[in-house]
Order: C-alpha cells, then sequence, then structure tokens
C-alpha cells in the first residue's frame, strides 16, 4: 500500500466514522424502536386474531415484503412529493426502515407468540387473570425471550441497510464514503474500509446479543 | 357447594360428556376414573370454561349457571374462587417459584405484595419448597413443579382445587411427594375434585369415587364400598383389569 492510500484512509476514517455516529447509528435506533412497536402491535393482532385488523395486518406484510426497499424509499421520498407530501430525508428514510423492518420482525414476533404454549394461558385463567394481563405479564415476555436472537438478526441487516438511505441522500457514512472516493477516486481502499466500519458495528451488536442472550437465559435454560 | 346437572360436551361429532350429572359438598375429596376417553378431564376443564359446554348447568355455591350461558364476568368471577393443578403444571416459565404463587395474587386480586409474597412463602412452605422460591420452573424436578403449583392453587384460598391426573406426568419415584401433600391438603378439608390414575389415592384418600366410561357416569359410591363392593359390571371389570395390572407389575419386580 502506498503511503499516499495509506493517508488517505487514515485521513478518511474519522470523515466516514462520524456520519456513521450522528447519522447510521441514530437512523438504526430510531427505525428499529418504531419497527418494533409496529411489530409487536402487529403480531398481537394477528395472535389475537382481531377481526377486520388481522387481514389487514396480512395485507401490510405481504406489501412490504413483496416489494425492494430501495423502491420503497424511492416511493416516499421522491414520488409522495407529486401528491403534496414532501419530507426531509432523514424521516423519509425513519419512516421507510421502521415500516419495512416492522413487516419482518412481524413475523418474527408473530411465531415466538404462537410458540407460547397454550398451557401458559389456561394457567393464566386458572389464577383469575385477565386476558390482558397474561399477555402482557406471561405470553409477551416469553415470546420476546424467544424472539430475541431472530430480533438481533434483523437489528444487525438493518444497520446495513440504512446504507441504501443515501439513494435519498441521507448523509451517512455510505454516503460519505462516496463522496470522498469521488474525489480522490481510490474506489477499492475506501469502499473496502467503509465495509469495515459496518463490520465493527455489526461485531459490537453480535457481542451486545450475546450478553442479552446470557441474561434472558435464566428461564430458558437448565442449570 | 357445587353441582352439575347433565352437563353436555362434543368435539365436533364426537360427544365426550352425555348429560353428566355430580355433587360435591364442602369438604369432599372426590377422586374421578375412568379410562382414557372417559371425558373426565373434559369435566374438569368445563367446571373451570377452559372448555365451554354445550349444555347442563353448575350450582355454585347457591347461584346457577346454565353452560353455554355464562357470561365472561361470571366466568371470572367463578375462577376466582377455584383453582386448578394442571397434569404438565404449566408453571409461568418466565416467573420465579415464589412469582407463581404470587401472580394471581397481586396481579388478578390486587393483594399488597409485601401481603402476597408473606403468603406465597407461606404457601411454598406447606408444600415443602420454602428453599426454592427463586428457582425457575426448568431448575426444577417435575415433583417440585407440581408441588409449586399446588401451592400457587392454595395461595389463591379457593373454595374447591380441580386436580387434572395431578401425578401422571411425573416419574414414579416422584409421585409420592406430591400424592403426600395433597394427602394433607384433604385432611385439612380442602374441597377437591381429583382426575387420577391413582388407585391408592382414590381408595386411601378420597372418600367417593366417580367412575366415567365413554361420557357417562357409571357408579358413584363412597370409596370403600367403590372398591370392596363395586355393582357395575363395567365396573367390576374396569377394578379387575387394575389387579391385574398391578400382578404384573409386581412380578416384573
Amino acid at each position: 500500500m502506498s503511503e499516499k492510500v495509506f493517508n488517505l484512509l487514515v485521513d478518511s476514517f474519522g470523515k466516514i466514522l462520524l456520519p456513521g455516529l450522528t447519522m447510521t447509528i441514530p437512523l438504526t435506533i430510531l427505525s428499529f424502536t418504531f419497527a418494533m412497536i409496529i411489530a409487536i402491535a402487529v403480531a398481537l393482532v394477528q395472535y389475537a386474531k382481531v377481526p377486520v385488523l388481522t387481514p389487514l395486518a396480512r395485507f401490510y406484510i405481504w406489501i412490504i415484503r413483496g416489494t425492494p426497499l430501495l423502491v420503497q424509499l424511492f416511493v416516499v421520498f421522491y414520488g409522495l412529493p407529486d401528491v403534496g407530501i414532501i419530507l426531509d430525508p432523514f424521516p423519509a428514510a425513519v419512516i421507510v426502515f421502521s415500516i419495512n423492518e416492522g413487516a419482518y420482525c412481524a413475523e418474527t414476533m408473530r411465531a415466538a407468540l404462537e410458540a407460547v404454549p397454550v398451557g401458559q394461558i389456561e394457567a393464566g385463567y386458572c389464577v383469575g387473570m385477565s386476558y390482558m394481563q397474561i399477555m402482557r405479564r406471561i405470553v409477551l415476555p416469553q415470546a420476546l425471550r424467544t424472539a430475541f436472537p431472530p430480533l438481533s438478526n434483523s437489528l444487525i441487516s438493518m444497520v446495513k441497510d440504512t446504507s441504501l438511505a443515501s439513494n435519498i441522500t441521507v448523509m451517512e457514512m455510505f454516503m460519505a464514503t462516496q463522496r470522498i472516493a469521488a474525489r480522490t477516486y481510490e474506489m477499492l481502499p475506501l469502499y473496502c474500509e467503509v465495509g469495515l466500519i459496518y463490520l465493527l458495528f455489526s461485531t459490537v451488536l453480535t457481542r451486545l446479543q450475546r450478553i442479552g442472550e446470557k441474561r434472558l437465559s435464566a428461564y430458558g435454560r437448565k442449570e | 357447594m357445587l353441582e352439575v346437572r347433565n352437563i353436555r360436551k362434543s368435539f365436533g361429532d364426537l360427544p365426550v360428556l352425555k348429560d353428566v350429572s355430580l355433587k360435591v359438598d364442602k369438604g369432599d375429596v372426590i377422586a374421578i376414573l375412568g379410562p382414557s376417553g372417559s371425558g373426565k378431564t373434559t369435566l374438569l376443564r368445563c367446571l373451570n370454561f377452559l372448555e365451554q359446554a354445550d349444555g347442563g348447568e353448575m350450582i355454585f355455591d347457591g347461584e346457577t349457571f346454565r353452560f353455554g350461558q355464562v357470561s365472561k364476568k361470571d366466568i371470572h368471577r367463578l375462577r376466582k374462587k377455584t383453582a386448578f393443578v394442571f397434569q404438565n403444571y404449566n408453571l409461568f416459565a418466565n416467573k420465579t417459584a415464589l412469582q407463581n404463587v404470587t401472580e394471581g395474587l397481586i396481579v388478578a386480586r390486587k393483594m399488597p405484595r409485601d401481603k402476597a409474597e408473606k403468603l406465597g412463602m407461606d404457601m411454598l412452605a406447606k408444600v415443602g419448597l420454602a428453599d426454592w422460591s427463586k428457582h425457575y420452573p426448568n431448575q426444577l424436578s417435575g415433583g417440585q413443579q407440581q408441588r409449586v403449583a399446588i401451592a400457587r392453587a392454595l395461595a389463591t384460598q379457593p373454595e374447591i382445587i380441580y386436580f387434572d391426573e395431578p401425578t401422571s406426568a411425573l416419574d414414579p419415584e416422584l409421585t409420592g411427594e406430591v400424592l403426600s401433600v395433597m394427602r394433607d391438603l384433604a385432611q385439612e378439608g380442602m374441597t377437591m375434585l381429583v382426575v387420577t390414575h391413582e388407585m391408592g389415592f382414590a381408595r386411601n384418600v378420597s372418600q367417593r369415587v366417580v367412575f366415567m366410561e365413554n361420557g357417562v357416569v357409571v357408579e358413584t359410591a363412597p370409596a370403600h364400598d367403590f372398591f370392596e363392593h363395586p355393582q357395575q359390571e363395567r365396573t367390576r371389570a374396569f377394578l379387575r383389569m387394575l389387579d391385574h395390572q398391578e400382578i404384573k407389575e409386581e412380578k416384573e419386580k
């Protein structure tokens, strides 16, 4: 590696990492939080077989899972202004990522809810609890425990998927890299560098997942 | 205190309870016996509305309820007066032994936490598990789990406890600890309706035996009479079959 390239990488590291910390991470945290709220609500609706809302939930999941994330970003950011809805890049990205990830996580949550044995609910009824109390205190906590590994998966995917937001002018890590690359023409080293930073983020999350699983496993494993 | 009249229940085209009637007085310990598929578990589950019976009525504490027309509110109210012990325990997997016992008190009955925990510890002590209060169900043996389940049932101070084959899922060496807890309860005067395959319990602990087959009550008798002087041919055949099994088991030992 020439000294010039090396210096460029050192110099650009901070310039790429900074939007990573100020854009990629907030975008991920906000979007995933909203996605989880959507996912739990949509999963509970289906689990409880709420009339009208259940087919709506299936429709939502069908549409979102059946169309590309990139297309969804374009529809919201470049398409909606045609009908008078103009959004800034960052909120547009948060909305699209939340709705998109919500659909996938809703399926994870539904599976996890259905994996809770029906005997848990019957026992709840028998000690005098109401349906809502049973859901909140017994079924949902157990489902979240089951769903934790696949949800962590989704979160890690999302960190990487936020790079797509560069297409709707969100100034995140990947876009920052593209700008430096366009100026210096050092494509290979720079794109490898940003890849490594994504890997670093994912590694941290993988660690956190392991710690989280350990804390949750108190009732998940035999001693 | 509990009377069931002509309860009926079908699963699709298959009738599982055909006009079953039953009377339980305060302090009674009644064993429901019968071959599998006789409807005994379904009967118990209908009494706590875990299954919805198709017809018949139930009189609980002088109040009459017609199956199929009981409101959700009444079901909720009735369940607070009763307790249920399941074959496979059904302890809340995300709660410790103590939390399992206190959950119904704190959440459903709005009892203050400290009071509930004190009562919970008393109940765990009663079933011999005071030292296990902080363990999760999967850290307990089957026998211990079932004893926690009994403590959970007792804590709500029910007027009657329904036991659905409480020892059937247990290894033979663990049934004793559960049965001995149940025997203590019977001696204290707890009203119990017990679906069981434990002939020793039916003969020595219960006062009355209800023998069911194919969705009907074949014979009801005081425990002693039931085993010594069975009236019905079907009962005699059932008891003979059990004797054979016992002899076979003895031989195998």
